[in-house]
């Protein structure tokens, strides 16, 4: 049998791992599988222009048709994988058929979490948003008239779904359980910038909000309070897919546990993307990313290691979110931060950076329609450059390296 | 329609054509080696940096405020440098030349 490569889920990590593998001069096959039929897309405009413009997903492909064909990439679309014999190397498929491999790259990311609310499995106006199947629907539901929209979730999901929908006319309601949004990934700061920002745009947001049932498009809290839904959108956080890596023997620990070079503790099987649990060295922490860049990254490493080309994970985190005509960026992980420095620019209340240190080590910035204070973040904490607190706290001093770095 | 030539860092020449769409989507179409679209065009990353050729720069225009920024500390930043998925194919692109900057 010639050398043969499965990849089992075609999203970013998956995608990029498949092309990546021919880049390092794999030779033999390759196959990336996965049940979504659609030519592998991102996902992240899922929740942004996909849902708010008429354009066919096809728009947000990953590669081209045509790429998988020039660089033999099979793709096995709309098709589960039911079985992984790690022992035979081999797969087995929804429809039966059975595919021998000599390598596997695990990149089945996530699916999202549907949260314990009577009435829910039964009211057919409730999606969750991860696929373009997913957004579709919603499109459909909500359909061209204004509709009063619920959606369960304040973390960035549910806002960037709540910012697109306001923006077609809707009439949004957010209901977040914690006492604030955005509370599991960013500081009260933050979620109340964002809090204000969508009440500006007339998006009602209520925290401290438990649903507990829905019925006849009534949405129910603990708290005895309720909300009219013509539709509901689900964006309660995603649960990994790691049953198969489970049956298969492969080690979990909130994610796949794969090492540096994106191996899982099976011979001859990777992990990559959302689905892993993996060590960030700059950080020294465990750590499961949803993110493009990790799936990206770790594409790459996979494919690398795979080839015979022994390079090791070593990236700095970074993320993006779009709303309304604000975009945050944030670099690295904030994570176990001693103090910050909150910076405003000229003013503008829309425009600011959250600078998170660790005694005098930068961990991380979040930065609001500021990419001047991303980019600069994303050098500092990668040189590892020390930071003059006192001159990054005096908006007069310029966003320069030379400006902020000396003492 | 115009025709457009990427110019690979390992100085591979690959020439391709569109009427519309972005540099990046159409470097990506083409399988341009050096241009990855990470964010998938809303620049939020730097992976679809390109440098324009000099008489055509004029025409593309210079970056946007956050494109801008996005360049500025770039290791391979240039007077000519601009990110792929903000530069829209127009007729007036037809035989121009574009370096990718990235490996």
């Amino acid at each position: 049998m010639s050398d043969h490569c499965i990849i089992i889920g075609a999203s970013h990590a998956g995608v990029n791992c498949a092309f990546a593998l021919r880049k390092e001069g794999w030779k033999g096959r390759i196959t990336l599988v996965d049940a979504d039929p659609e030519l592998p897309y991102h996902r992240p405009p899922l929740s942004k222009t996909f849902l708010t413009s008429n354009d066919p997903i096809d728009k947000h492909s990953l590669k081209s048709a045509e790429s998988y064909r020039s660089e033999a990439i099979d793709l096995l679309l709309g098709v589960q994988v039911d079985k992984l014999d790690s022992g035979e190397h081999q797969i087995t498929l929804s429809n039966g058929e059975r595919l021998g491999f000599n390598q596997l790259v695990l990149a089945t990311g996530a699916r999202p979490i549907k949260p314990n609310i009577q009435g829910l499995d039964q009211a057919s106006y409730a999606y969750p948003l991860r696929t373009a199947s997913d957004v579709n629907n919603i499109k459909n539901a909500v359909g061209i008239n204004a509709k009063k929209v619920v959606i369960i979730g304040g973390g960035y999901i549910g806002l960037e779904i709540a910012a697109s929908l306001n923006q077609l006319g809707h009439e949004i309601t957010l209901l977040e359980r914690e006492n604030r949004i955005l509370a599991r990934v960013t500081v009260p700061e933050m979620s109340q910038y964002f809090e204000d920002l969508h009440g500006r745009h007339g998006v009602r947001i209520h925290t401290d909000k438990e649903v507990v049932a829905v019925n006849d498009h009534k949405v129910s809290c603990s708290d005895g309070s309720s909300y009219q839904a013509d539709v509901i959108v689900i964006g309660v956080g995603i649960t990994v897919n790691q049953e198969l890596a489970v049956d298969a023997g492969i080690e979990v620990d909130n994610g796949i546990l794969v090492d540096g070079a994106c191996r899982t503790n099976l011979q001859d099987i990777y992990a990559i993307g959302d689905c892993t649990n993996h060590h960030n060295p700059h950080y020294g922490t465990n750590i499961r990313l949803e993110s493009v860049q990790n799936a990206s990254d770790q594409a790459k490493i996979a494919a690398a290691n795979i080839c015979g080309n022994p390079i090791n994970y070593n990236s700095i985190p970074w993320f993006w979110s779009d709303q309304y005509n604000i975009k945050l960026q944030i670099v690295g992980l904030s994570d176990g931060f001693t103090d910050k420095i909150v910076r405003h620019e000229e003013a503008d209340i829309d425009k600011f950076s959250i600078w998170y240190f660790k005694g005098p080590e930068l961990l991380a910035v979040d930065a609001v329609n500021n990419a001047k204070a991303y980019v600069l973040g994303t050098k500092f904490i990668k040189d590892e450059i020390k930071v003059n607190k006192t001159k990054l706290l005096d908006s007069d001093v310029q966003l320069k390296p030379a400006e902020l770095t000396s003492i | 329609m115009a025709k457009i030539t990427f110019i690979t860092q390992s100085g591979e020449s690959i020439a391709a054509e569109a009427k519309d769409g972005s540099l990046m989507e159409l470097a990506k179409n083409n399988n341009v080696s050096g241009i990855e679209g990470e964010c998938g065009g809303v620049c939020s990353c730097t992976t679809c940096h390109v440098h324009i050729e000099a008489n055509y720069y004029s025409k593309t225009g210079a970056p946007g405020d956050i494109e801008a920024d996005m360049l500025e500390l770039d290791d391979h930043v240039s007077e000519y440098s601009r990110l792929g998925c903000q530069v829209q194919i127009t007729a007036e692109l037809d035989g121009m030349m574009v370096h990718v900057a990235n490996e």
